[in-house]
């Protein structure tokens, strides 16, 4: 087991500023910032925010663990996300699926050990068309195949 | 750029000849989908277009537009050039050149780039087959206009109905132009709107809160995401309207993360409909007035249940309640609250605007309009369609869809996502509408239509269903917690081949008392994939529990792969290319799988080049 990271506070202090007053209402919003300033919400940043907010941290924590989009645990630098729609179901999205898994050796939600990549399935990107898809980062790959998942992940080793 | 602000509906119009007048210097428009096309480097060309019209001195009389979806994304990137209407697809950097050329020049098709009818190239929009069975009302403007820019949605008409709503209607003319209109939600349940309308102005309480529901979260459609990010206004002059009927005097864009560019162009769209005095205080001089605001979903199917959704926007797990109270009497912080789809307020100006009568000449009686079909899965031509609600099954695969890919045979359609049901072959010809659709056991949905052929094992679609249900289940109600775990473990051990018998009674039974006893739409229509597929394919559930056989051999464990000796060349690539390093063989003698080895990625099928794997 890793020790914890504790993460710098200042970014966080300026999101809560830019929110301020932060009400019930936008814990949401303001974690949905946090995420994007840390690429996850660092355990001791969203307990510091939840004390001076006033926010309940079980709220918080609540809401955090609820939504699939906040992550609790830092992710690797490019994030791999397997689309497990209808659409990309019907044309193989699960042999696609097994192929990154296999070709990355980790499952659904987990980061290499390298924190290389991460891992995500989603439950559609809406490009049906490109169907089976997968994005790395922001980048689309569309009509994927196993046979191909090593190529494509090779370009951003 | 900025915007003058209308101060009456004067000055709307002012500013429409003005926009039509300014573009009128464009003899020609190069219209590139850079949404959804973006994936496929739509943007790439958007950009080598320009720099070479620039080059050539073309730019000051050729526009060349980021514009939205055109429909078909099969053709991504996708390419419309006005007057003339033609629609390429698979445009890439390189076909530029020609294109200014052959067609910014000379007014001729670039006849590689256009699709085909009947073998012959279909350069226009109106001749592509795609096309020429829809009826597109809604998303006439979508791929034809700057999503980014005010003037271009205002030239073609966009706020003309909102001002007429508030210069010359009454709230409650309004909601009455809408129910009589026959408009139904076109989010899933197809409740009335006008009727949803009619309720909420009548409840007591203030203030009252107007949401569009732009949680597009079933897997599979995605017709939400093209309108708000081709086009955005005529969403935002929806609920205006929609605001206006109910009293409403604030609004939330509920919109999902996974859709960064439709979040930017709503963003985009409110600020200029702000700066021209379309949103806030005194809209257009009519004393009326409306603000709204983004709001980002954070990656929760349920929360495209409306009392789900109200919980997520007060900052709370977005988990479901029971009703009633109806969101209309009780619904964002306990206020009168009304909750449309994106699709449902883009069609509410065209309502407005041409009148109710012309809307009911759309559709049949009792489901009038029109109605977007995200068309996907194994089709030709995949995209957007929107046809006239009592279109068939078979109008909208064959005809517009161009038929099953690789000549294969239909075997079912998916409506309706998770909560619909899977459509067999002998209802081709059955108009889809939502009654007729309910009848059958499926469900109109937000109008994602997956096409399956005879590869599509239907015991495994029913579990890819479950799986999906169980993973987003709030996990609030028994029923749909533990009820749909039992019923994904039964489809997940039928599909490895340890099926029982008795499992497909235990699921029906299980299906029917997860319906009458869930909290929510998503439990409650949970069971209908499953109990379609037993309803329509009864005889592969038995094939799987009894034989340990999977007729469309997709289950993993219950088909494996095999060289034909007969047409395997000894080539060697299955070989090379078998991650396990299962197959043996060596030159000039015929490859053997290990099946111990094996672990059915289907590589080495993809890469035979002689169709000598085979599924057994």
């Amino acid at each position: 087991m890793s020790v914890p990271t504790i993460a710098p506070i200042e970014p966080a202090l300026k999101v809560v500023e830019e929110l301020s007053p932060v009400t019930e209402g936008q814990i949401i919003p303001l974690l949905q910032r946090l995420q994007d300033v840390y690429g996850y919400l660092p355990r001791n940043v969203v307990l510091d925010v939840a004390r001076r907010t006033g926010l309940p941290a079980s709220r918080v924590y609540g809401v955090a663990t609820f939504y699939a989009q906040f992550r609790l645990k830092p992710g690797g630098r490019h994030t791999v996300r397997c689309c497990r729609g209808t659409a990309c179901h019907v044309r193989g999205g699960k042999t696609v699926l097994n192929a990154v898994k296999s070709e990355l050796c980790i499952d659904d939600g987990e980061t290499t050990e390298d924190m290389k990549f991460s891992l995500e399935t989603v439950a559609c990107l809406g490009t049906c068309f490109l169907a089976p898809v997968i994005m790395v980062n922001n980048d689309y790959f569309g009509s994927m195949t196993p046979g191909r998942i090593k190529n494509v992940l090779d370009k951003y080793k | 750029m900025s915007y003058p602000k209308f101060a009456a509906p004067q000055d709307l119009e002012r500013f429409r000849k003005q926009a039509v007048e300014a573009e009128k210097r464009f003899r020609a428009r190069v219209l590139i989908c850079t949404t959804g096309c973006r994936s496929k480097g739509a943007l790439e060309v958007c950009e080598a277009l320009r720099a070479r019209l620039g080059a050539s001195g073309l730019d000051k009389d050729v526009a060349v537009i980021g514009a939205g979806c055109h429909g078909q994304c099969s053709l991504a990137p996708a390419v419309v050039i006005e007057p003339w209407n033609y629609l390429y697809g698979g445009v890439t950097p390189e076909d530029v050149a020609e294109i200014i050329e052959t067609t910014l020049r000379q007014g001729k098709p670039v006849e590689r780039l256009c699709d085909k009818a009947n073998g012959k190239p279909a350069p226009t929009m109106g001749e592509a087959p795609f096309y020429r069975k829809q009826k597109r009302e809604v998303l006439a403007h979508c791929g034809r206009v700057d999503p980014k820019k005010i003037e271009d949605a205002i030239a073609r008409g966009a706020y003309v109905a909102a001002a007429k709503a508030l210069s010359t209607m009454t709230p409650e003319l309004v909601i009455d132009e809408v129910r009589e209109s026959g408009l139904r939600g076109r989010g899933g349940a197809g409740f009335f709107t006008g009727v949803k309308w009619g309720f909420c102005r009548k409840a007591p309480g203030r203030p009252k809160y107007l949401i569009c529901n732009a949680d597009e979260g079933d897997p599979g459609a995605f017709m939400d995401r093209a309108l708000l990010e081709g086009v955005p206004h005529q969403v935002l002059e929806g609920m205006i309207i929609a605001a206006y009927a109910i009293g409403a005097s604030h609004g939330f864009v509920y919109v999902r993360a996974e859709y960064p560019i439709a979040v930017e162009h709503v963003g985009i769209a409110i600020r200029q409909a702000r700066e021209c005095g379309l949103l806030g205080k005194n809209i257009l001089g009519s004393g009326f007035d409306f603000d709204l605001e983004v709001r980002m979903g954070a990656g929760a199917f349920v929360c495209g249940e409306e009392t789900a959704l109200i919980a997520s926007l007060e900052g709370k797990r977005g988990m479901p309640r029971a009703r009633p109270p109806f969101p209309v009497n009780q619904g964002y912080m306990d206020k009168p609250t009304t909750i449309n789809n994106v699709e449902t307020l883009a069609n509410v100006p065209l309502i407005i605007e041409k009148g109710k009568d012309w809307y009911k000449t759309l559709g049949t009686p009792g489901n009038t309009g029109t109605k977007i079909f995200a068309l996907a899965g194994k089709v030709n031509n995949t995209g957007l369609v929107e046809v006239q609600i009592g279109t068939t099954l078979r109008e909208i695969i064959y005809d517009i869809g161009g038929g099953i890919a690789e000549n294969r045979q239909f075997k079912a359609a998916q409506t309706g996502g998770p909560s619909g049901g899977c459509i067999p072959a002998t209802f081709l010809d059955l108009p889809i509408d939502y009654d007729s659709l309910k009848k059958i056991g499926a469900i109109m949905g937000s109008g994602g239509l997956i096409v399956m052929d005879e590869n599509t094992c239907m015991v495994d679609m029913a579990r890819f269903f479950m799986d999906f249900v169980q993973q987003e289940s709030c996990g609030k109600c028994v029923p749909c917690r533990v009820g749909t775990r039992h019923m994904l473990d039964i489809l997940t051990r039928i599909c490895s081949g340890e099926g029982q018998e008795g499992d497909i009674e235990r699921l029906e039974q299980l299906g029917r008392e997860i319906k009458a006893a869930a909290l929510c739409g998503l439990g409650q229509t949970a069971p209908n994939p499953v109990l379609t597929t037993i309803q329509y394919f009864r005889e592969e559930y038995e094939e799987h529990i009894r034989l340990k056989r999977c007729p469309a051999k997709e289950c993993r464990g219950l088909f494996r792969y095999r060289i034909d000796e007969k047409a395997c060349k000894a080539c060697g690539l299955c070989r090379k290319h078998c991650p396990v390093q299962a197959i043996k063989g060596e030159k000039k003698v015929p490859h053997v799988i290990d099946q111990e080895r094996c672990t059915l990625c289907g590589t080495c099928l993809e890469k035979c080049t002689f169709s000598a794997v085979l599924k057994v």
